[in-house]
């Protein structure tokens, strides 16, 4: 059997006393799309973060295509990267998207794509280029090429950072709340995107507030309630028979 | 006097003034220029995580940001030479001439100021933006070249422009080792026109329009480098 493109084990995290992850597990498949629910404080973010070592875990294993990320204790008693070009290494084969998009305003749409697989997969600028133009074709925003993210709508700046995350072809794409810092009418351009990659089968992990979608577009849904996996199963099981007092809560009042 | 005779004497004095003029800028100019290739590694020092690290480059520019320009130079020109060591050594010909003493006071001043420049726009980077380059793979060292740098340059450049306009009016203490900059030139005019009021317009006049000339140009750099793409998000 081939390993799982993602796997996490028992994930610990806490800030100060505060105790956010408390042993999360969670394996993808190739091809699967899992989206995490949960609310505010429910440590759906800081799980995601955590994957890539955005934020520094305090116990748990990693493992991305069967290879274990190796993490060492840190002074201040977190796990941190053990080796550089491991992490690195890694890092290129997981996208993250965030909330904020974080392009960098200074660069063309282009140049922004452009710049990791020039720096860290070695491309030329030629090839690199066109892969990019391929990418922004695909996000739609193949016109606003020579724009400035300033000049972008939220919509366009996030389908931007998608392509960007998708020109480093990664085995996995972590998505942290896509949408939650979008203008309503923004919503829906950057889900179709991400539905279109959905039906591609590539493997990503989806944080989101948008119940509708994450039920259509899920092979697995994960509900996690105060640092724990409260729930897990596919989205008509989840969404329609939860086994959880605490899930069915939630799914009701977000109906 | 008429103002035709007036203008008769500032013409009689124009080699001199535009001389005078060629002085500030070069030493001006040598020391922006000199001074930010030496703030680049102080300010990244001065932005490490590293107490050690950071200890030197806050100890210089505690220094020369907490002294006058005016000491740093006597301190320079006058001090320097009383050490045997300094007179017998290779560099006494350019320590002994007040033009390597202003130019190097001038350098080692702006540098610790630029410094603090670089090291304020490194930490107004938005952290998303660097987390948006490690998460692609970047090395913290790639981070720093391809995005932070140049991002802080864009930050920075505005504190940068105005600092070499305070290094062009802070030049005029040169003056007083003998230096024959605007001021030095004015001075040896005054006296020997004794039309004081005139000369010192006429000085005050030339220090505008070289600010005016370098204000345009940061201008230029500015939309050049597009800062203003940079500045309108968030």
């Amino acid at each position: 059997m081939t390993s799982p493109a993602l796997e996490v084990r028992n994930l610990h995290k806490r800030y100060g006393d505060l105790e956010v992850l408390k042993g999360v597990d969670l394996v993808a498949r190739d091809g699967d799309v899992i989206s995490i629910l949960g609310s505010s404080g429910s440590g759906k973010s800081t799980m995601l973060r955590c994957i890539n070592l955005l934020e520094n875990p305090h116990q748990g294993q990693i493992l991305i295509a069967g290879e274990e990320l190796k993490l060492k204790r840190s002074r201040q008693g977190d796990l941190v990267a053990a080796d550089n070009s491991q992490i690195n290494r890694l890092r290129a084969r997981l996208g993250f998207v965030f909330q904020n998009f974080n392009l960098w305003p200074h660069m063309s749409i282009l140049d922004n794509i452009i710049e990791a697989p020039r720096r860290v997969l070695g491309q030329s600028k030629a090839e690199a280029v066109e892969a990019a133009e391929a990418f922004l074709e695909k996000v739609g925003i193949a016109d606003k090429r020579h724009a400035f993210p300033a000049q972008l709508s939220g919509g366009q700046q996030q389908r931007a950072a998608i392509a960007r995350t998708l020109a480093m072809q990664p085995r996995v794409i972590l998505f942290d709340e896509p949408t939650s810092a979008l203008d309503p009418e923004m919503v829906q351009e950057v889900l179709n995107v991400i539905r279109a990659l959905a039906e591609e089968g590539r493997t990503m992990l989806l944080v989101t507030h948008e119940m509708g979608f994450a039920r259509q577009v899920s092979s697995e849904v994960v509900f996690l309630h105060q640092g724990q996996v409260e729930e897990i199963g596919t989205p008509e099981q989840v969404f329609g028979n939860p086994v959880s007092e605490r899930c069915r809560q939630f799914m009701s009042s977000h109906k | 006097m008429t103002w035709a005779e007036r203008w008769a004497l500032i013409e009689r004095f124009l080699p001199q003034l535009w001389d005078g003029t060629l002085v500030t800028l070069q030493l001006v100019g040598l020391a922006v220029v000199i001074g930010l290739f030496f703030a680049i590694p102080l300010g990244l020092a001065r932005a490490s995580r590293h107490w050690y690290i950071r200890a030197l480059p806050y100890s210089y520019i505690f220094f020369f940001r907490g002294t006058p320009l005016l000491l740093q130079l006597f301190l320079v020109y006058y001090g320097i030479s009383q050490f045997e060591v300094v007179r017998k050594s290779f560099l006494w010909p350019y320590l002994r001439e007040p033009y390597w003493c202003a130019l190097i006071t001038m350098t080692m001043h702006t540098a610790a100021y630029i410094a603090e420049i670089l090291r304020g726009a490194i930490q107004a980077v938005p952290p998303g933006e660097v987390e948006a380059a490690r998460a692609l793979g970047m090395s913290r060292r790639q981070a720093l070249q391809y995005i932070i740098l140049p991002r802080a340059i864009r930050i920075g450049l505005p504190a940068y422009g105005n600092e070499v306009i305070l290094m062009l009016k802070a030049s005029a203490v040169v003056y007083t080792i003998t230096m024959m900059d605007i001021m030095g030139v004015i001075r040896t005019i005054n006296s020997r026109t004794y039309q004081y009021e005139l000369f010192f317009l006429v000085a005050g006049v030339m220090y505008l329009i070289i600010t005016l000339v370098f204000t345009q140009l940061f201008r230029l750099v500015e939309r050049w480098l597009k800062v203003d793409a940079s500045r309108q998000q968030r």
